[in-house]
This record gives C-alpha cells, sequence and structure tokens, in this order.
C-alpha cells in the first residue's frame, strides 16, 4: 500500500519544490519550521472535547431524567470513564513505543500500582464499616493481624497516598530503566525483561502475606475525600476529572513531542548511534520519557480504581500489559490522538463484545491485532493522516 | 563556500560556558604536540586480532588518508577513537589531556571529534533542517533540550551549512528521501554543525557519481586547516585527489605511511594490494 503511496509523493514534490526552495536567496535567513501546539482544527476538538466531558456528559447524566432520548445513562458514564483511563495508559505507551521505539510489555504494571496506592486510601476510609467492623481492612482481619505493617503508614491521608500513585511507579520505572538501559538493553530483550517484570509483580501481589489483599486485592470502597463513593454525583466528578487529565496529558504529550526533546527522541528511534555520536546520552532521555510514561500509567491507575471500585492483582497479569500495546497499535503509533482512539475502539468493541458474544472476544481481539497488521501498518489514525496528506497532494498538483 | 565554513568555526564559544560539558573543543590542549595520539592500540574480537598494536598520530589541521585492503582495521580504528569499542591495550589521547578510552560515545562527540559512518547514517524521518538541528553544537541535556530554541545566530549556522553541502533547497525535505550522495553530504554538514576539532569520515564518497566525488573531494580540502580530518577510503582516485599524507594499515597495524607516490611504490603496500 505503502509503495503505491510514495511515487506520488515524490513527483509532486519534484514539480513542486518545498517553500524554502523558491525563496532561497543565499544570504536570506533560512526560516526555522513552524511548530505550534496543536492546529486550528486540533484546538477546536480539543475544546470540544473537553465541553462534552466537563459540561454536555454530567448534564445530561445528572440532570435529565432516564426517559429522555438525550439521557446517559451511569453504565455509559462508568464505561467511558473507565476507557478514558485507558486512553492515559495508550498515551503514554505512545511516548515510549511509537515516540522513542522502545516496545514496553509491562505497563499494566504502573498502572496496576498506582490503581494499588489509590486503593490502600480507598481502604483506610472505609474505616470501621467493614465486614468485622474493625480499623484494619476484612483481609487483614482474616490474617489474623492486628496492626498494618509499615508501609501502610500514613496511606490514611489522600495527598500521601496520591504522592505515592505518582512516587511507586515513578521510582521502580526509573531505577528498572536505569539498570535496563544503561546496559543497552534494546527491543524484543526490553520487552521480555518488562513481561517478566510484571509477571514478577503479579504472583506478588497474588500473595496474602505482601498486605494488599492476596488474589482479591482491594474492594467494597465506601467513601472517597468524605464523598460517599457511589452517589451519581461523586462518579461524575471523578468522570469529568479523568477527562480533565486526559486532555491535559494529551496536550503535555504534544509539547513534548514538537519540542526539540521530541525530536531527539524520534531520533533515538531511527537512528540511536547517530545520536550518540551527535553527543547526547540516549540514556537520560530514555530514562526520562520511560519514567514519565511510568507516572502517567499510574496516574490513569488510580483515577480507575475508584470508578470501577476494585483493584486486583489480576491487572498486572502479561495479557493486560499486551492489550495495551494493541490499542496503541490499533489507534496507530506516533500520532498521539490514535492511541487514544485505539483505546476508545478496542474497549468499546470489547464492551459489546464480551455482552453479545462473550465466548468469541478473544478470537476478535487476534483478529483484529492481524488485520490492523496488516492492511494498517500505521493504525486507523496513521492511515487517516496518510489519506489527508495524499489528497492534499492531489489538490496541490494542477 | 569559503565564508560558510569561516563562520562554522565562530560562534563556537558562546554556547559553550553555560553549557556544562566535560569537555569543550575550544579546550583541546594541542600546544606540545599532535590533536590525536594513538599508541600500541590492541583489539581483538574472539580471538582475531582487528588491530594490533597500532600506533598513529595526527597534527592539528592535518588532512590524512587511511587505506588499507578489507580488514585491515580502519573501521576498528574508527570504533576505538569515538568510543564505540575498547581496546585491550594501548593508549588513546585527544589533544595531551583526554584519554578517550575513558569517556562514553557521547562524551568524546563533545570534546570535538565526529564521526561519518560507512553506511550514511542521518535521521530518515526528520527534514534536512531537523537534521542539522539536532547535531548543531549545543547544551545537549534532556532539560535544555526540552526548552531549546533557536535563535537567528542558529538559523544562520544552519543555513550556511546548508549552502556548503548543496542541500539548501532541499531543507524542508524528510532526509529519508534524499538520494545517496545527498545523505552522504548531510551526515557530513551535521558533523560540521556539532564544530568538531577532528572530523573522522568513513567512506565519505562511496555511492557517488564522480561529480559528487569531486565536490566532496573539495569539501574535504576546504575542511582541512580548520579541522583535522581522518578520511578511510578504497576510491583511489579520491585519495590521489586529495591526499597529503597517507597511512596504509594492514592486519590491524601501520604499513607504511608517507605522501602518495611515495606509499604507491612502496613494495609492500603492492604486495598487501596485489599481491600473494
Amino acid at each position: 500500500m505503502m509503495r503505491d503511496v510514495d511515487p506520488s509523493t515524490l513527483a509532486s514534490e519534484a514539480v513542486q519544490p518545498p517553500v524554502s526552495a523558491r525563496a532561497a536567496a543565499p544570504a536570506a535567513r533560512i526560516a526555522a519550521p513552524s511548530r505550534f501546539l496543536f492546529t486550528r482544527i486540533g484546538w477546536t476538538a480539543f475544546a470540544a472535547t473537553a465541553a462534552l466531558v466537563l459540561f454536555v456528559l454530567p448534564l445530561a447524566n445528572l440532570y435529565l431524567p432516564a426517559g429522555n432520548p438525550l439521557h446517559v445513562s451511569d453504565y455509559m458514564i462508568t464505561l467511558l470513564g473507565k476507557i478514558m483511563c485507558y486512553a492515559i495508559v495508550a498515551l503514554a505507551m505512545d511516548l515510549i513505543w511509537g515516540y522513542t521505539g522502545i516496545l514496553s510489555l509491562g505497563h499494566g504494571l504502573f498502572f496496576a500500582l498506582g490503581g494499588y496506592a489509590m486503593g490502600m486510601y480507598l481502604m483506610r476510609s472505609i474505616g470501621g464499616e467493614g465486614v468485622y467492623h474493625s480499623d484494619l481492612p476484612d483481609f487483614m482481619v482474616f490474617l489474623d493481624w492486628k496492626a498494618y505493617p509499615w508501609y501502610w503508614s500514613f496511606t490514611d491521608h489522600f495527598w500521601y497516598a496520591m504522592l505515592l500513585v505518582v512516587l511507586v511507579p515513578g521510582v521502580l520505572a526509573f531505577v528498572f530503566g536505569y539498570f535496563a538501559f544503561r546496559s543497552r538493553i534494546k527491543g524484543v530483550y526490553f520487552s521480555i525483561i518488562t513481561q517478566a517484570l510484571t509477571y514478577a509483580f503479579m504472583l506478588l501481589f497474588f500473595r496474602n502475606d505482601t498486605g494488599f489483599g492476596g488474589n482479591n486485592g482491594f474492594t467494597d470502597f465506601k467513601r472517597i475525600l468524605g464523598f460517599t463513593i457511589a452517589t451519581p454525583q461523586t462518579r461524575m466528578a471523578l468522570f469529568a476529572l479523568t477527562g480533565a487529565v486526559l486532555l491535559l496529558s494529551l496536550a503535555m504529550a504534544r509539547y513534548l513531542v514538537t519540542s526539540k526533546l521530541g525530536r531527539v527522541l524520534t531520533a533515538i528511534r531511527d537512528a540511536e548511534s547517530r545520536v550518540m555520536f551527535c553527543g547526547y546520552s540516549p540514556l537520560y532521555y530514555k530514562l526520562f520519557i520511560w519514567t514519565l510514561s511510568a507516572v502517567l500509567c499510574g496516574i490513569a491507575g488510580a483515577l480507575y480504581v475508584p470508578q470501577v471500585g476494585i483493584i486486583n492483582p489480576g491487572e498486572m497479569s502479561p495479557a493486560n500489559s499486551i492489550e495495551i500495546a494493541i490499542w496503541t497499535a490499533v489507534g496507530g503509533r506516533g500520532t498521539l490522538i490514535g492511541p487514544i482512539a485505539g483505546a476508545f475502539i478496542v474497549n468499546g468493541a470489547k464492551s459489546w463484545f464480551t455482552q453479545a458474544f462473550p465466548e468469541y472476544w478473544l478470537f476478535f481481539l487476534g483478529l483484529l491485532f492481524i488485520l490492523v497488521t496488516v492492511f494498517l501498518p500505521r493504525g486507523v489514525v496513521g492511515k487517516l493522516l496518510e489519506l489527508s496528506r495524499l489528497r492534499k497532494n492531489v489538490e496541490k498538483a494542477p | 563556500m569559503s565564508d560558510a565554513i569561516t563562520s562554522a568555526d565562530s560562534p563556537a564559544g558562546s554556547g559553550l560556558a553555560q553549557a556544562g560539558m566535560r569537555f569543550a573543543s575550544s579546550e583541546v590542549d594541542t600546544t606540545h604536540g599532535p590533536i590525536l595520539y594513538l599508541e600500541g592500540i590492541s583489539v581483538s574480537f574472539d580471538g582475531f586480532k582487528a588491530l594490533n598494536d597500532l600506533s598513529l598520530t595526527i597534527e592539528d589541521g592535518e588532512l590524512r588518508c587511511i587505506i588499507g585492503p578489507n580488514g585491515a582495521g580502519k573501521t576498528t580504528m574508527m570504533d576505538v577513537i569515538t568510543g564505540k569499542t575498547r581496546p585491550d591495550a594501548g593508549t588513546a589521547f585527544f589533544g595531551q589531556a583526554i584519554d578517550l578510552t575513558r569517556l562514553t560515545e557521547a562524551e568524546i562527540a563533545h570534546a570535538g571529534i565526529g564521526r561519518k559512518f560507512q553506511k550514511p547514517t542521518v535521521f530518515e524521518q526528520h527534514s534536512v533542517f531537523e537534521n542539522l538541528e539536532l547535531a548543531m553544537k549545543t547544551d545537549k541535556r534532556v532539560r535544555r533540550t526540552l526548552r531549546a530554541r533557536l535563535d537567528d545566530a542558529d538559523l544562520d549556522r544552519i543555513g550556511e551549512t546548508l549552502s556548503l553541502i548543496h542541500l539548501r533547497d532541499q531543507a524542508d525535505r524528510i532526509a529519508g528521501l534524499l538520494s545517496h550522495g545527498q545523505k552522504q553530504w548531510l551526515e557530513i554538514g551535521m558533523l560540521l554543525m556539532q564544530e568538531p576539532r577532528l572530523l573522522l569520515l568513513d567512506e565519505p564518497v562511496a555511492g557517488m557519481t564522480d561529480e559528487e566525488s569531486m565536490r566532496t573531494a573539495e569539501l574535504c580540502m576546504t575542511l582541512a586547516g580548520r579541522h583535522s580530518v581522518v578520511v578511510v577510503e578504497h576510491d583511489m582516485d579520491f585519495i590521489a585527489r586529495i591526499a597529503r599524507k597517507v597511512t596504509v594499515l594492514h592486519e590491524g597495524s601501520v604499513l607504511a605511511e608517507g605522501p602518495m607516490d611515495v606509499v604507491q611504490n612502496d613494495p609492500r603496500v603492492i604486495e598487501v594490494y596485489l599481491g600473494r
């Protein structure tokens, strides 16, 4: 498919040299390429999405009666909120995979760790309302523990828990990344190690003695910051917050990839040795984007847990991390908006399939991945961008 | 052409003070001797001696050509100089004070050694302009890079280099779409943006047309004097066109060294190239 495209692009460029060429008098200063955060269409879409997530959907859910055709159901809000969390993860994945060329198959771990940090706070907020009416979570009573282990200290303070949401995935990613990148572990080896890492953590968290509720994890949350967690208003606040975080993450990611740093990252992806001989240390660039990506996942996990009401070690299963890579590939690597779309496409399909044909979902997921790999190697959004570029070239030619 | 090159050296000092690099190329101390000094370098891969007690000195501002049959150790020598390969034995000094065997690739690049690879290596997904922008000498740490902006002096530097490498009208083109020869030039342009004291060119005219190769020879001649240049080539016509002093490598050490016509008539060299 690409082969059909290229010659025409070449031909049109041969006929119409770039603007700078036509203007080039030898003495004139060369113009820096114009770079902006979003195009005008991009800003419009950004604002429209913000309005939709922050105003339209909340109003349609809270204030329109259930019979109204424009009413948005609670189910829909929970589903969209959940998928927006996934979209943040997909965005984080795009920064490290799409732009820097490092395929992580362990991003589910950072997501789960952020979720667990939030979960610790939510468990502490249950207070004495658990089944055993103890100050300790039910699973600790069940294990006959008398006090919280040391690593649960201060987790009843919301802001401390939020600090953990950022620090735990961040520090783990930093330390792991430092040794992996310093040893110049690359490509499939890096991917396999990240799979092993998330698997090891899953086994660790499955143990009851680890102190995180074993295979049941955390659930039965009652309240967050004093608000009852199950009320429509609290859910809506979490939903809108997730939307805001997603949009802010997108803007930040866009700022990063349009900066010179972003160009260094893609240069590392395309020709790492040249980057080194240009005088950059790829280690620190990789470490920066890798850690940032992990922190984003942690934040997404923390937003996810209060909305779905449960976190357990299943989130750390290797398959979950692979799914993240699939969302990113389906939407289109290296486009930022693509992976977000990919998270919506795949998870939207998943929620429909698991209701309509539950036993066929995994077959469909596999088929989808094959189809995308064969027919849309740059993903859905990548294909759309390619088509629009092609159309522009056709219009330019007389 | 020469105007463009003059300015390649001038704005160097400005960015360096705040750059905090470990070595600035202006600091390379060559007051008492050569810019590059290799002595007794040995490298072996699984028992195969790629370099065998190699000793070589390059004077400041010199243009040196290095020839030798396949497997003579030419590329390995460049790997040692640029920090890609650590020698098993021997010393490698840049100027008098900088021990190359202790630095990483990025630190060596900062110190002022630029390298062109055998296979042209440019950032294929970036435009020609962006390739030069990324290579440009400046603070290359993460935080500074995030907030880096191009000022007028930077744009002039990029513009001049573009003219020098005959790619000014291709500035917005994606580098992957350039011809092979143009990629070679772009890579040389990227090296010049780093303002190196020493340029290592590994087969700079491979795959070039005769005319391109002529222009490259011209370019090399103009670079010498302002930079020290080491050229590794197989193309004897090209060598003959630019050579002042030639070093012949054979089986990992220096076989002969001297002016082109002397080396060409050296019976040992003739034997290595034609014999057996």
